[in-house]
């Protein structure tokens, strides 16, 4: 046990205690859900993480890869719009075609001619002639039962499916923005990454054939049972009935059926969302595992010494680009797959709420403050930033409330700062993070093998 | 045939060439206060949309008050009269920031990305105070004349049948640039305490050898900052109204100006503005009206011969961004070298 370990024990151990308070102080319920979310934004910084802490990549674009992930839930979970599929499928397929071609064309045509001028007509009349067909599908697509379909749905899979698919896209993505990006030095990096994911939000929201927009889609299907099922089933009611029998037997007899009912209904949320957390936990562990294998190999000294130094490992003979490409895309599929999860806990795809103080920078939050370049510190990062994130909007109301209690009850700018209390909690997580940089900057769990 | 042809000049002018010139010159003055932080304190400010909202909100706390005195300055807005104290308010907040957050890391020589990190958490901390103190709604500070042209006076005064409209915060958006953008060049240009600034960007070591004050420089460098953060902030406001995530998200079209014209380069930061507001209004404007008028009867067009919609605005200036980034990652007029 060295002194390392018993930080990190204590770490942890005081997460864990926190949400044990949570628990018995507000309820079971809500510890759970601070829980999930905790651990689904663990995973995020995991990916942040990876990029930063391993590689000192600086991507500001997790929201990008996040909303993707969160579309491939909607992709391979929805069931398929057959009507949709009918009146645009063909006409998306020859946009689709055409546009392969006029790709295909160009790249001929600048390698054979190489004369911009050429490639740029090209260009130009394969997007004209791709719109004409695209706008057209996509018009029959969204016009088909506007108010509960107009997008082509998806393919109807078990939406687990979409988290390996969430991480696939994302790596795709990553692989194509990586091309062009990753030569660019590290502020140029993270304003183009930024806008970078802007755009796939702005593509997400408004390509209603492909997620129906801003309209939202709800009704994710769910990797676990639906409460409703659970209080009817009959073996979920016996066992808890047979579990609280010595608490409920003092009642009178009449109220003693009302009573189980309450504690079925309760149970079956709390075992819903420990479902959840058992799988979010399980994946959780599964990237920890490999990100660890991973950092330990010689892959992983090689990744660190680029960091260290650029000059000198490509002095060495590693291909530093190739490297950078590789740590890029990895981390953003862990965003991707994260992502997906989120959809899939929330049971909805609302693009709208993709927002990048709340999906870049509170991860890249969690990271600094976890400890970047240590992936427990980042889970750790993860679990305290987000616990920090759903208290201190309360914690905000109470200040305001505080701050502004020498004001009459009535008076309009003592409501109007209460109205606006929960923006607190952005002044708070600055304060934490500019904190954190200047007292601690390597973090709560430093990395542990920075001399190898 | 000559009444089309202006029609179709005029119906341009009203849609794509006045808006882009006033919304180009709010990102030329934002862009400016970014590439002088850069230039001097060698790092991308990330707070920069979200302090200009919080100018703003000083402005239009003071322009409330003004309004509840009666105070006003005729046909020019009231936000005018409350900018100067604005100014020093803002001013106040980003030389208290420099001294408690920024200083240390200057200090420390830290490397320009942690500082980049730090100005993330200054975003944070500002974007709250911003929505704490106003919250997120969307608010109207403008008053006085609304418009120095109005689309009929034009048609009435011209004969043709397009109105060209000219708003009082387009004009004054325009005017105020220049004289502003002028005054920062000669500052640059020909006093003493502009050329330590530009040598200190140049050389670093060198302009200290020469006894140049950094912490001048530096204080100098947030005055300016101030300065054009303010008014620009306030120029977008009297535009199109303020709301504290429209302001956040300017930081995008902001960098890209900054790159495309050339990191640390001021003429390169006023150039990248217009190149991004001129690119982002007509590449989402709808050519139709403006062919009908130029193109004989038979040629009309079907469609809104519209290259983008208007929602991928912020997508052409990434477009841009990447564009100029691969070709010529040192911007137009050459920035900072990588």
């Amino acid at each position: 046990m060295s002194r390392y370990h018993i930080r990190v024990g204590m770490t942890f151990g005081t997460i864990f205690l926190v949400l044990v308070i949570v628990s018995v102080s507000q309820s079971l319920s809500l510890a759970l859900s601070i829980f999930n979310l905790c651990l689904i934004s663990a995973i995020m910084a995991l990916g942040v993480n990876i990029q930063w802490g391993y590689a000192g990549l600086f991507n500001v674009g997790i929201m990008g890869f996040t909303a993707l992930g969160g579309l491939s839930a909607v992709l391979i979970s929805k069931e398929c719009v057959s009507e949709a599929v009918s009146a645009g499928g063909a006409g998306l397929f020859i946009s689709l075609i055409i546009l392969g071609i006029t790709i295909a064309a160009s790249l001929y045509v600048h390698k054979k001619f190489n004369r911009k001028w050429m490639v740029f007509v090209l260009v130009l009349a394969g997007i004209f002639i791709t719109r004409n067909f695209f706008m057209e599908a996509t018009r029959a697509i969204e016009a088909i039962n506007p108010a509960y379909e107009g997008y082509l749905g998806g393919i109807g899979l078990p939406i687990l499916f979409s988290w390996i698919a969430g991480g696939l896209l994302a790596a795709g993505a990553a692989w194509l923005i990586g091309k062009i990006s990753l030569g660019l030095r590290t502020d140029y990096l993270a304003i183009a990454t930024l806008g970078i994911s802007e755009i796939i939000i702005a593509v997400i929201k408004n390509e209603d054939w492909l997620s129906r927009g801003v309209k939202n889609v709800t009704g994710l299907p769910r990797p676990v049972p639906f409460e409703l099922d659970l209080q009817q089933a009959a073996w979920f009611k016996d066992m808890i009935a047979s579990l609280y029998a010595g608490s409920i037997g003092h009642l009178p007899v009449s109220e003693q059926a009302a009573a189980v009912t309450t504690r079925i209904n309760d149970a079956s949320i709390v075992v819903v969302k420990l479902c959840y957390s058992g799988w979010f936990l399980a994946v959780l562990v599964l990237i920890l595992i490999l990100a660890g294998l991973a950092l330990n190999s010689p892959w992983g000294r090689m990744i660190r010494a680029i960091r260290d130094n650029e000059t000198a490992a490509s002095a060495m003979g590693k291909d530093v680009k190739q490297r950078h490409l590789q740590i890029f895309v990895i981390g953003s599929a862990i965003a991707g797959i994260s992502g997906a999860m989120l959809a899939t806990y929330n049971g909805q795809f609302t693009p709208g709420s993709y927002v990048p103080l709340r999906y870049t920078f509170l991860i890249w939050v969690m990271v600094i403050v976890g400890g970047s370049g240590n992936n427990l510190g980042s889970v750790a990062g993860g679990f305290l930033i987000w616990f920090l994130w759903i208290e201190a909007e309360p914690a905000g109301f109470w200040l305001a409330d505080i701050c502004t209690s020498f004001l009459d009850k009535q008076s309009p700018i003592r409501l109007h700062l209460l109205e606006n209390a929960q923006y607190i909690r952005l002044i708070f997580m600055g304060g934490v993070l500019l904190v954190v940089m200047r007292f601690r900057p390597d973090g709560i769990l430093p990395e542990t093998n920075k001399k190898l | 045939m000559l009444t089309d042809f202006f029609n179709a000049i005029v119906l341009l002018l009203n849609f794509v060439i006045v808006p882009a010139l006033s919304y180009g010159s709010q990102l030329a003055l934002s862009a400016l206060a970014v590439t002088l932080i850069y230039a001097i304190l060698r790092f991308a400010n990330f707070a920069q949309g979200d302090t200009m909202a919080l100018s703003t909100v000083i402005t239009i706390l003071l322009t409330w008050l003004l309004q509840k005195y009666g105070i006003g300055l005729g046909f020019l807005p009231t936000a005018f009269l409350a900018l100067p104290m604005a100014i020093v308010v803002c001013l106040f907040y980003m030389l208290m920031v420099d001294k408690f957050i920024y200083r240390y890391y200057r200090e420390q020589n830290s490397k320009p990305i942690t500082v980049v990190m730090v100005s993330v958490g200054v975003m944070f901390v500002t974007a709250g105070l911003v929505r704490f103190i106003i919250g997120p709604d969307h608010h109207i500070f403008s008053d006085g004349a609304r418009f120095i042209i109005t689309a009929r006076d034009f048609k009435t005064m011209t004969g043709l049948s397009e109105g060209l409209a000219l708003k009082t915060s387009q004009f004054l958006t325009i005017v105020t640039a220049v004289i502003l953008v002028g005054g920062v060049f000669y500052f640059l240009q020909k006093t003493k305490t502009g050329k330590a600034m530009r040598a200190y960007s140049d050389n670093k070591d060198l302009a200290l050898l020469s006894g140049i004050d950094p912490d001048w420089i530096v204080r100098v460098t947030w005055i300016l900052a101030a300065v054009l953060t303010t008014i620009a902030g306030v120029l977008f406001g009297l535009d199109k109204g303020f709301m504290a995530n429209s302001y956040h998200q300017l930081l995008l079209p902001t960098f890209a100006s900054v790159i495309v014209g050339g990191i640390g380069s001021p003429v390169g930061a006023i150039v990248g503005g217009f190149v991004i507001s001129f690119s982002e209004l007509m590449l989402t404007y709808a050519y139709k009206k403006f062919l009908i008028y130029l193109l004989p009867a038979f040629l009309e067009p079907g469609g809104l011969v519209q290259f983008l919609g208007t929602e991928y605005k912020f997508a052409i200036s990434f477009v841009i961004l990447v564009i100029v980034l691969l070709i010529r990652p040192t911007g137009i007029f050459k920035g900072k070298v990588i």
